[in-house]
C-alpha cells in the first residue's frame, strides 16, 4: 500500500496564474503587488511550517543520525565510538551479508520484473469493456489496498509444510507426487517470496497502466490497424512508447518499494531457510532488534541507499517535466 | 451487434478470470480456514476447499474472548484516525501553499516532500527507534501516531497539491479582494470544492496507517498495546501447534475495515486515476 504514485505525477496541469519568473519581473513596478507578495510569502511559510518541522524531526533528522550510527559501534544501552566506514566494509566481507545482498538484488530484479509484465497484461485485460468492469477493477486492487502483513500471513498458510492447500490441488491434478516444501528449500523459498511480493505489488503496476492506457487515443490504433499492423505491432510501435511515462515512474516506484520491502519476507520465511530469503531489511531487522548491533545494523539498511539515491534523481527529473509550478 | 457484445464481455471475463482468482484467493482462503473445525482443518483426507463439519464460529470467539484482538483492533482504529487527521491538516495546509501561494523556494520544498514521500520506513526504522524512546514514547501508541505522519503526509500533500491546482482561482481570488483572509479562505472557498479530494487522501491516509507493520513491530512491544498488524502476526501464536483457524479469522477480520472503506470510494478513487493520467 505504501507504493502509489500521486496522481499529480500522472497529471500535466498547468497552473492559470503568472508564472513566478513573471512575477519576479513585475514586483519593482508594482508596489502593492510587492507588499502582497510579501505578505503570501509569509503565509506561504506559516502554512508550510508544521509539515517541514515534521520531515525534519522525523526524516531528515534520523537519516543523518543513521548515517552516524552506521559509522560507529554503538550497541544498544552502549556509546560505541567512531569507526568511519568500517561497518561497511566489515559486513561485505561476511558470508551473511554477501547473500543478503545478492538476494536482494534478485528479490527486486526478478518481482518488479514479473510485476511490470504482468502488470501489462492486466491492465490490458481491464481496459476491456463489460458490465461490472468496474467491480473486477475493484477487486483486483483489494491484494493491495489490505494490510500486507496479514495477507502474507494466508499466503503461510497456504504454503504450509502439511497442509499447503496449492500442495493439495497440485497434487490432484497430477502434477506433483509428493508435497513440495515450498518454505523449506532455498530456491522454492525465494519463488515464494518473490511470488507473494509480485501478488501484493500487481494491482499497483495494473492500475497505474490502465490509467495510462486510457489516455492513449483510439484513433492511433484505428489508423494503424488500417494501415495494416497486428496487435503486436500496434503495441510495440503505439502503446509502449505513449505509456513510457507510466512505466518510468511506476518501475522507479516499485524498485524503491521492492529493494526495501520488509513484512512480505519477515512473516513468509524469516529470511530462512538457512538465510536464502534473507533481504536487506529482514536482516537489519534481525541485527538492530535481536542482536542490538546498532551500528552494524544501520549500515546495512544504508546499503539501501544508493539504489534509493539513483531512483529518486531519476524520479525528480521525471515530476519537473510533468509537474508545472 | 449485441452478439458482439456478448462475446466481447465474456472475453472480458474470461482473460480476467485468472487475474480476479489470484487476487482474491488468499482472502477466500482465510474465510474457509477460519470456518473450519479444527479436526477438519487438520485432517489431510479431506477436500481442504469444502466445509463437511459444519461451519463453525470458535475461532472468532476464541480472538474475541481469550486473545487482545480487541484491543489490538482499537489501537489500530485510534493510530489509524488520530494519523489521518493529523496528516490531512498539515498536507492541506502544505499544499495549498505549494499549489497556490507564489513564493520563492516554492520548487524546491515540494521536491524535497517528495523526496521524502520516497524515503522507506525500512531505513528510517532504527534511527526513529531511538528518537521514539529520547520522546519517551517508546511501547505507547504516540510513538505510532508522531512517526506514522512522516511518511503519510508527504504523500497527502502531492494528493492535495494536484486536486488544488484542478480548482479554478477565481472564487477564492474574489473573496481576497473582498478582504478575507487566505485561511478563510481556504476554510470556506477551497476546502469545501476540494472536499472529494481530500476524502481520497484521508482515505489513503487511513489505508497506510491501519496497514503499517515495520514501526508497529519495532516501537511496541506489550501485547495489549499493539495494533492489529503486528498483534495478529506477533502475537496470536500460542503454545499448540493448531492456530490457523484464529490467525486467518484475525487477518480477515482486520482487512475488512480498509477493504470496506475502499470499496465505498472505489468510484472515486478509480476515476481520480484514470483522470489524472498522463498524456502523451
Amino acid at each position: 500500500m505504501a507504493n502509489s504514485v500521486p496522481s499529480s505525477m500522472r497529471s500535466q496541469q498547468r497552473d492559470a496564474g503568472i508564472q513566478p519568473t513573471l512575477w519576479g519581473a513585475r514586483v519593482g513596478l508594482i508596489c502593492r503587488r510587492c507588499l502582497a507578495w510579501r505578505a503570501e510569502t509569509i503565509t506561504a511559510w506559516g502554512f508550510l511550517a508544521p509539515t517541514l518541522l515534521l520531515l525534519a524531526l522525523l526524516a531528515v533528522y534520523p537519516l543523518a543520525y543513521s548515517l552516524y550510527l552506521s559509522m560507529t559501534t554503538t550497541q544498544v544501552g552502549a556509546p560505541g565510538h567512531f569507526v568511519g566506514v568500517q561497518n561497511f566494509v566489515q559486513l561485505l566481507g561476511t558470508q551473511i551479508f554477501a547473500l543478503t545482498l545478492s538476494n536482494t538484488v534478485w528479490y527486486t530484479v526478478l518481482a518488479v520484473v514479473a510485476k511490470l509484465i504482468l502488470g501489462l497484461i492486466l491492465a490490458v485485460v481491464l481496459t476491456q469493456h463489460a458490465p461490472g468492469m468496474k467491480w473486477i477493477r475493484g477487486m483486483i486492487l483489494i491484494p493491495w489496498v489490505a494490510p500486507v502483513s496479514l495477507s502474507v500471513l494466508a499466503w503461510t498458510w497456504m504454503f504450509d509444510s502439511t497442509y499447503s492447500v496449492i500442495n493439495w490441488t497440485l497434487e490432484h491434478l497430477g502434477l506433483i507426487a509428493t508435497p513440495v516444501a515450498w518454505l523449506g528449500v532455498p530456491d522454492l523459498a525465494r519463488f515464494a517470496v518473490i511470488l507473494v511480493n509480485v501478488w501484493s505489488g500487481l494491482p499497483f503496476f495494473a492500475i497505474n497502466f490502465l490509467a495510462g492506457l486510457v489516455t492513449i487515443p483510439r484513433e492511433l490504433y484505428e489508423a494503424a490497424t488500417v494501415d495494416g499492423a497486428g496487435p503486436l505491432v500496434r503495441f510495440g510501435r503505439i502503446t509502449l512508447p505513449l505509456l513510457r511515462p507510466v512505466l518510468a515512474t511506476v518501475l522507479l516506484f516499485s524498485v524503491i518499494m521492492t529493494s526495501s520491502d520488509f513484512a512480505t519476507v519477515f512473516v513468509l520465511t524469516h529470511g530462512g531457510p538457512m538465510n536464502s530469503t534473507q533481504i536487506l531489511a529482514t536482516l537489519a531487522f534481525k541485527l538492530g532488534l535481536a542482536t542490538g548491533d546498532l551500528g552494524q545494523a544501520a549500515a546495512i539498511s544504508l546499503y539501501l541507499f544508493p539504489v534509493l539515491a539513483l531512483a529518486t534523481v531519476v524520479q525528480v527529473r521525471l515530476m519537473r517535466r510533468t509537474w508545472q509550478w | 451487434m449485441v452478439r458482439i457484445r456478448t462475446r466481447q464481455a465474456i472475453i472480458a471475463y474470461l482473460t480476467a478470470a485468472p487475474f480476479v482468482l489470484f487476487a482474491l484467493f488468499p482472502f477466500a482462503w482465510m474465510l474457509i480456514t477460519s470456518l473450519k473445525q479444527n479436526r477438519e482443518l487438520y485432517d489431510l483426507s479431506q477436500n481442504p476447499f469444502l466445509v463437511h463439519g459444519g461451519i463453525t464460529w470458535d475461532h472468532y470467539r476464541f480472538l474475541f474472548e481469550h486473545t487482545a484482538f480487541p484491543l489490538w483492533l482499537r489501537n489500530s482504529t485510534f493510530v489509524a484516525l488520530v494519523t489521518t487527521v493529523v496528516s490531512v491538516l498539515f498536507a492541506l495546509l502544505a499544499a495549498y501553499a505549494l499549489a497556490r501561494l507564489r513564493f520563492a523556494g516554492a520548487e524546491s520544498i515540494a521536491t524535497f516532500v517528495f523526496i521524502v514521500y520516497l524515503v522507506p520506513t525500512t531505513l528510517l526504522f532504527l534511527p526513529l527507534a531511538r528518537l521514539v524512546a529520547m520522546l519517551r514514547l517508546s511501547n505507547t501508541l504516540w510513538a505510532l501516531v508522531v512517526t506514522y505522519p512522516a511518511f503519510i503526509v508527504p504523500f497527502a500533500t502531492w494528493m492535495l497539491m494536484a486536486y488544488f491546482s484542478s480548482i479554478p482561482r477565481d472564487l477564492e481570488e474574489s473573496a481576497l479582494v473582498d478582504g478575507c483572509t487566505r485561511l478563510r479562505a481556504l476554510w470556506h472557498i477551497v476546502l469545501p470544492l476540494a472536499r472529494p479530494g481530500i476524502v481520497t487522501a484521508a482515505l489513503f491516509a487511513f489505508t497506510l496507517a491501519w496497514g503499517e507493520f515495520m514501526y508497529a513491530l519495532t516501537f511496541i512491544s506489550t501485547t495489549n498495546l499493539k495494533t492489529v498488524t503486528a498483534g495478529v502476526v506477533v502475537n496470536l501464536i500460542r503454545g499448540d501447534v493448531f492456530y490457523w483457524g484464529s490467525l486467518m479469522g484475525g487477518a480477515l477480520l482486520a482487512s475488512l475495515p480498509v477493504v470496506l472503506v475502499f470499496s465505498l470510494f472505489l468510484d472515486s478513487y478509480v476515476s481520480g486515476l484514470t483522470a489524472g493520467a498522463v498524456k502523451g
